[in-house]
């Protein structure tokens, strides 16, 4: 990837998160912490490695995605939006009760949004099912998903695990949000869950590990992924939970809390906007 | 594609699989995984039959089959087999009597528990023409063909199967449960008592229409069910009659009980599942007239 490239997906990421903290600020909750950490992911995910149209998101044979971690709802959004499935603007109506932007994915009301998750465990298999699919009626799409590093502890993503390895689901590839917080504190204090590399490969696994902000590491393992046959590939990608805003990285309280408006305005600043946009943006809301 | 956890010689899936071996995928004993790998499979667009036991269909995997299949209203068809307490030996952990409760309070999910083998192809083929999930129920133990007679109306989903006239008391019907209501109703015609007999199939979307009309004739009730009478069959009519004609209701399942090892017409005789208790329970709906 050529450093042009490099800045324009760090600048669509940079808007990610800017639509993630536009949400949940507007809904007065939601979960910024592990929405803001998979910015890169989700954002390399829709703008280079996914074949997808947003004119055509149901189209039959294209790739599709899963949002495990399905809580970090305002993430697939704010990346939805930025790539056209629906109106970035739309992103403030998140949480509120006449919006099709639920507080968890609802893949009836929301274009773009493969499959219904929230419920953690479930979107992993759920991403096998559609993996199994599209080999048995021999088609060439591939299937993403997203897992938590706290999801993890659900039996049910083993279950899968164990699934996808059984039947060589090659197309299929799931990211784990290494980011070391869930909502009781840290991942090795609540229920440790590591090693994933050593547990995914374990389960039969191709194992890839990455940075989770690199874009470099990022796309290096996607391209990795297509070229293994027979296992399914397991991404295991570090990350700072609330990367990008300042007072939410690595701070377990902003796992599933609002800013209000003044760490609002902080957080924007973080993510580079000028006085002048940020005043913008209460005008805006009037 | 069918779907099994381990249960295939068991459940039967066993037959397709020999038939279409590249169709038939075995998730091992991991019902929840299975029931979201379905829900995967149907929003591509093709439709998967999953199959376990009730207990572990309905129970373990409940929660797939709410958020990863209902809300969605993903086309998954899931084929419970081994339900209720005709089950036998296998004892309580195997004998779920709570599918119907826990299936039927699912926005959107269509249930339905076949009477016998010909209602039972009629169920699985209206299934795969239907659009949503559908929770089909069946029983272990073998029946008679109840439903095969000439004047049976066609099987529809959503609609009760008028089996018997009569104009006494209506017995409703559902699963094991309905030869054991036929044969309620010709001891009570020895005695000059005329039972209808509805076959009531699809316990979801109910056949209101149906009840409210059987009613108006007989103006009373009894149900019968393989399964806990809360929450089931019982439930279900007695909340329809009392939103649209209120009579009085008896009924008759397992009484909020677990079951227990022992052979199958032992346990039908220490539950209550037997003919001589619907007709019990039919002169008590009748002595409840007005």
């Amino acid at each position: 990837m050529n450093q042009a490239e490099k800045t324009v997906l760090a600048e669509t990421a940079n808007r990610v998160r800017i639509g993630i903290l536009d949400g949940v600020y507007n809904a007065g909750c939601g979960h910024p912490g592990g929405s803001l950490s998979i910015a890169e992911l989700l954002t390399y995910l829709y703008f280079k490695e996914m074949k997808i149209d947003p004119a055509n998101p149901k189209a039959a044979d294209r790739d599709r995605f899963v949002l495990s971690k399905g809580h970090t709802a305002p993430a697939l959004y704010a990346t939805l939006a930025e790539r056209g499935f629906f109106p970035v603007e739309e992103l403030k109506t998140l949480r509120k009760i006449d919006s099709r932007l639920q507080g968890h994915p609802d893949m009836k009301g929301i274009p773009g949004v493969d499959m219904s998750t929230g419920s953690l465990g479930l979107g992993i298999s759920a991403a096998c099912g559609m993996a199994l699919a599209g080999k048995t009626a021999g088609k060439d799409y591939r299937v993403y998903t997203v897992l938590g590093d706290g999801e993890s502890e659900e039996g049910q993503v083993w279950e899968a695990a164990m699934f996808a390895a059984h039947y060589k689901l090659d197309n299929l590839v799931a990211i784990v949000d290494w980011n070391g917080l869930q909502i009781d504190g840290t991942v090795e204090e609540v229920m440790n869950p590591t090693p994933h590399n050593l547990k995914f490969s374990a389960f039969g696994w191709n194992v890839i590990s990455i940075n989770a902000h690199d874009f470099d590491q990022i796309e290096a393992a996607f391209a990795a992924a297509r070229q293994v046959k027979g296992k399914p590939t397991a991404i295991i990608a570090k990350s700072i939970k609330g990367k990008g805003v300042s007072y939410m990285e690595n701070a377990v309280q902003w796992h599933g809390a609002a800013p209000k408006e003044d760490l609002y305005r902080v957080g924007l600043a973080d993510l580079g906007l000028s006085p002048e946009e940020i005043e913008g943006r209460f005008k805006q809301n009037g | 594609m069918v779907l099994d956890a381990d249960l295939a010689q068991a459940t039967k899936t066993c037959l397709f699989a020999k038939e279409h071996p590249d169709r038939f995928f075995d998730c091992g004993i991991a019902e929840g995984n299975m029931m979201s790998v379905a829900a995967g499979i149907a929003s591509t667009g093709t439709i998967p039959f999953v199959s376990s036991f009730a207990m572990f269909a309905a129970g373990r995997a409940f929660e797939q089959v709410r958020n990863s299949v209902a809300y969605p209203h993903l086309n998954v068809k899931i084929g419970a087999t081994h339900a209720g307490i005709t089950v036998g030996e296998d004892g309580a952990t195997h004998q779920c009597c709570e599918d119907f409760a826990l299936m039927r309070v699912i926005p959107g999910m269509t249930v339905i528990c076949p009477a016998d083998g010909p209602e039972t192809y009629a169920a699985v083929e209206a299934a795969l023409k239907w659009d949503g999930p559908v929770y089909l129920r069946f029983g272990r133990f073998a029946v008679p063909e109840v439903t095969a007679g000439e004047g049976v109306a066609p099987f529809e989903i959503g609609k009760g199967r008028l089996l018997r006239e009569g104009s006494d008391v209506t017995i409703v019907a559902i699963g094991y449960m309905v030869h054991l209501a036929l044969e309620a109703a010709e001891i009570l015609a020895a005695e000059g008592i005329f039972a209808e007999v509805i076959d009531l199939h699809t316990l979801k979307p109910i056949d209101a229409e149906l009840l409210v009309k059987s009613v108006e004739k007989t103006g009373a009730v009894v149900t019968a069910e393989e399964h806990n009478i809360i929450g089931g069959l019982g439930s279900a009519v007695s909340e329809t009659l009392a939103e649209n004609r209120p009579v009085p209701v008896e009924r008759v399942g397992v009484r909020d009980t677990f079951g227990r090892s022992g052979k199958v017409p032992q346990l039908l005789e220490l539950y209550g599942l037997t003919s001589a208790e619907i007709v019990t329970r039919a002169k008590a709906a009748i002595a409840r007239k007005n």
